[in-house]
C-alpha cells in the first residue's frame, strides 16, 4: 500500500519535472520547433497518469527486508560505488579483492570464506582477463599516487568533483 | 528452393571450424549460466556482451557465440528449476511446477532427460519455423512506413506490459522510464543536448548495456544479500541418469503441440517466452483434464513448458530479426548485442547481410544438436555446477559485470550509473514493476521517436496520419487489446503458484 503510493508520488513528481524540462528543450531551424519536445512530453504524460493510478489503486505491500539486511545492502552500494571510482587508480587486483570479499561476506557471513573468495576471485579473474581474454589494459596493476586517489574520490563529492 | 540456397550459405559460414568452436563454447557457457541459480538467459547474456565486444570478434562470430549462449541458457534453466525449485528466470517458472515434484519423487534423472528432449524438440521446430517464416515477414515489413513502425513499437510495449506484470499501470511506468532515459543525450536532428541537466557525461546518452547489466545482474546481488543466499542447495538426489524412452514416447504429441503454441506466443512482439511456457502448460493441463495430475510431477507437465519455452525463444527471434522489435527480455538483450555490433535488424538485414542471418540460423540448428548431446549424457557435469556456493558466484558475477562495462567506455561514470541501475532494479522488482519494459524502452526509444517524428514531418503535423493505413490501424487495435485484455483475463487465467516445501 504505502510503498506503492510513495513510489507513485515520486514517479509523479519526476514525470512533471520531466515534462517541465522537456518544454525547455532547445530547438533550432533543423529540428523544427515542436518535434524534439513532442515525444518526451508524451512519455511524461503517460508516466504521470500511470503514477496517479498507482497512488489511487495501490497493490498490497511487498515484503521489505529487515533493517539489518537494508544496512547490508546500503553498505554494498557504498562499496560498489567506491569500487567504481577506485578501479582505475588502484588497478584491478586490490579493489576487486576488497569488493568481492565484502559482498561475499554479506551473502555468507564467515570471515575466512569471504577473505578467500575475495582474494581468489580477484586473482583468477585477473589471470582470465589479462592472459586469456587479452583485456590487459583494463585490469592492469597500478601504483596510485595520492593526487590520483584524491581525484578519484573527489568525483563522488558534489560540486568538488567533475 | 530459396531457403535451401540460403541455408547452404548459412552452413558455409557456420561450419567453419572457428565458428563451430565458438558455438560449442557458447552452448557450454550458456548451459552453465542457465543452470546457476539466480543467473538466467537475460542477465547471463547481458554480462557477456561487453566482454565479447572487447574481444574484437567480428559480427557473425559474436552473434553465433551469443545466440548459442542464449539457447544454452534456455536449456540450462531447467536444471535449477528441477533440482532446486529455483527458476533461473520467469519462463522457467512453469517447469518447476511438475519438474520439482518429479525430482522429489526420486526421478530427477528422468525429469532432466525428458525436459532436455522437450527443449530440443521445441527449439528445433522453432528454428525451422524461423527459417520458413522470417523471410516472408521481412518482405511484408518492407511495406511499413513510419506510422506502422510507431504503432508496432507501441504494440510491443502494450503486449509486454499486459503480460509482464499484474498491474498495467506499473508496466506502463516501466516502459515510460525506459523511453524517458532513451531521450537523454544529444538530439540527432538539432545537434543540441536534451534532458542532460548540463552533465557532460550524459551527452552521449545512457548506454543500454549499462542499464541492462545494472537492472539484471547487479540487482540480483542485492536479492542475494537480502536472502543470505538461502535456498540454493540441492534438496534432491540424482542417481544414475537413464533415458526414459516410455515417457518421451508418451509425451510426443504434447511436445509437438506445445512447440506450436510456444512458437506463436514467441512471435507476438513483446510477449515472449514467459507467455509461451505458460500457454503451453495451461493448454496441456486443460487437454489432460482433472485426471492428468498436472502439478504432481507428471511427464507431460515437464515436457509442455520446456518445449513451449524453447519454441518461444526461437519464435521471439522472428520479430527481432525482421522488424527489430524483440519478443522477450532475452531477445531484447540480443537486440542490444546487434546494435552494439552495428547491425540494424529489420527487413533490410535479410537482403543486405544474408550471411549474418543465415549464418545465425544455421548455427542455431547446430547449437540445438550440440545442446541435446551436452544436456542428456553430460547432464551430471552441469548438476555439479549447481554446488558452486552463492558467496563465490555472486561476487564473481559482479566483478565480471564491472570489468565488462568498464571495458566499454573506460569511464567511472558508467560504473556509477550501473550501481544506480542495480538499486533501481531492486526497488522495481520489490514493487512488482517489471524491468524488461525499461530495457525495451531504452533500446527502442530512439527508433520509436524517429518513427513518430518522420510521420509528423511527412504529414505536416496531422495526427490522423498515424492511423492512415490498415496495417497501422490493425497494430493500434492489437496494442489496445493486448494492454486491456489481460485485466479481464487475469481472473480466468490465474498463474499456478510454485510449490513450496
Amino acid at each position: 500500500m504505502a510503498s506503492d503510493r510513495i513510489f507513485g508520488l515520486v514517479t509523479l513528481i519526476t514525470a512533471v519535472a520531466y515534462i517541465a524540462a522537456a518544454t525547455q528543450i532547445q530547438t533550432n531551424f533543423f529540428s523544427g520547433q515542436y518535434l524534439p519536445k513532442l515525444f518526451p512530453i508524451m512519455i511524461g504524460t503517460v508516466a504521470a497518469i500511470s503514477a496517479l493510478v498507482m497512488i489511487f489503486k495501490p497493490d498490497p505491500e511487498p515484503e521489505w527486508p529487515a533493517s539489518s539486511a537494508c544496512m547490508n545492502m546500503a553498505l554494498a552500494v557504498i562499496v560498489l560505488t567506491l569500487y567504481s571510482v577506485l578501479l582505475k587508480p588502484l588497478g584491478f587486483i586490490l579493489p576487486t579483492a576488497f569488493a568481492a570479499g565484502v559482498i561475499s561476506y554479506q551473502i555468507f557471513p564467515r570471515k575466512l570464506t569471504a577473505f578467500f573468495s575475495g582474494v581468489g576471485l580477484s586473482l583468477v579473474l585477473f589471470v582470465l582477463f589479462k592472459f586469456f581474454l587479452g583485456l590487459g589494459n583494463i585490469v592492469a596493476y597500478r601504483i596510485p599516487t595520492p593526487a590520483k586517489l584524491w581525484e578519484a574520490i573527489s568525483t563522488l563529492i558534489p560540486f568538488v568533483g567533475h | 528452393m530459396d531457403i535451401l540456397a540460403n541455408l547452404a550459405l548459412g552452413f558455409s559460414v557456420a561450419l567453419s571450424p572457428y565458428t563451430l568452436m565458438l558455438a560449442l563454447c557458447g552452448c557450454f557457457l550458456g548451459t552453465v549460466i542457465g543452470a546457476l541459480p539466480g543467473l538466467g538467459p537475460s542477465n547471463g547474456v547481458a554480462i557477456l556482451i561487453p566482454i565479447t565486444f572487447t574481444l574484437g570478434l567480428d559480427a557473425t562470430s559474436a552473434l553465433v557465440l551469443m545466440t548459442s549462449v542464449y539457447y544454452g541458457a534456455m536449456y540450462g534453466g531447467r536444471i535449477s528449476s528441477i533440482l532446486l525449485n529455483i527458476p533461473g528466470d520467469e519462463p522457467a517458472l512453469m517447469t518447476t511446477l511438475d519438474g520439482y515434484p518429479m525430482a522429489k519423487a526420486g526421478r530427477a534423472g528422468d525429469a532432466l532427460v525428458l525436459s532436455g528432449v522437450a527443449s530440443f524438440v521445441g527449439a528445433l521446430l522453432a528454428t525451422i519455423g524461423l527459417m520458413l517464416l522470417a523471410p516472408s515477414l521481412a518482405r511484408v515489413a518492407f511495406l511499413f512506413g513510419p506510422a506502422e513502425y510507431f504503432a508496432l513499437y507501441l504494440l510491443a510495449f502494450c503486449t509486454l506490459g499486459g503480460m509482464a506484470s499484474n498491474n498495467q499501470a506499473k508496466s506502463a511506468i516501466a516502459a515510460c522510464l525506459g523511453l524517458g532515459i532513451a531521450m537523454i543525450g544529444v538530439d540527432a536532428s538539432s545537434g543540441l543536448p536534451r534532458l542532460t541537466g548540463g552533465n557532460l557525461h550524459l551527452y552521449d546518452g545512457v548506454d543500454f548495456l549499462v542499464a541492462i547489466v545494472g537492472l539484471f545482474a547487479i540487482s540480483e546481488v542485492f536479492f542475494f544479500i537480502e536472502s543470505h543466499g538461502k535456498g540454493s542447495s540441492i534438496g534432491v538426489t540424482l542417481d544414475k541418469v537413464r533415458i526414459p524412452w516410455a515417457d518421451i514416447f508418451s509425451t510426443k504429441w504434447t511436445m509437438l503441440r506445445s512447440s506450436g503454441v510456444g512458437f506463436i506466443a514467441g512471435i507476438l512482439p513483446g510477449a515472449g517466452a514467459s507467455l509461451g511456457s505458460f500457454l503451453a502448460y495451461m493448454t496441456e493441463k486443460s487437454i489432460a483434464g482433472e485426471k492428468g495430475g498436472f502439478g504432481t510431477g507428471v511427464p507431460k507437465g515437464i515436457a509442455a513448458p520446456e518445449a513451449g519455452n524453447n519454441a518461444a525463444a526461437g519464435g521471439a527471434l522472428v520479430p527481432m530479426l525482421t522488424l527489430g522489435v524483440p519478443g522477450s527480455g532475452t531477445t531484447a538483450v540480443l537486440l542490444a548485442l546487434l546494435m552494439t555490433l552495428n547491425i540494424t535488424p529489420g527487413p533490410t538485414l535479410f537482403t543486405e547481410q544474408p550471411e549474418v542471418v543465415w549464418g545465425l540460423i544455421a548455427s542455431l540448428l547446430i547449437a540445438n544438436f550440440v545442446l541435446l548431446l551436452m544436456n542428456v549424457p553430460m547432464v551430471k557435469i552441469f548438476v555439479k555446477i549447481l554446488t558452486v556456493p552463492a558467496w563465490v558466484l555472486l561476487p564473481g558475477v559482479t566483478m565480471v559485470s564491472f570489468v565488462g562495462i568498464y571495458s566499454l567506455s573506460g569511464s567511472y561514470f558508467d560504473l556509477l550509473m550501473m550501481v544506480g541501475f542495480g538499486m533501481l532494479g531492486y526497488i522495481l522488482r520489490k514493487l512488482d514493476i517489471p524491468t524488461v519494459p525499461v530495457i525495451l524502452g531504452i533500446l527502442l526509444g530512439g527508433h520509436m521517436e524517429n518513427a513518430l517524428r518522420r510521420a509528423m514531418t511527412l504529414s505536416d503535423g496531422d495526427v490522423m496520419y498515424l492511423f492512415s493505413s490498415p496495417i497501422a490501424i490493425g497494430f493500434w487495435i492489437a496494442a489496445i487489446a493486448g494492454f486491456v485484455a489481460p485485466m479481464f483475463l487475469r481472473k480466468i487465467l490465474t498463474k499456478p503458484q510454485a510449490i513450496t516445501d
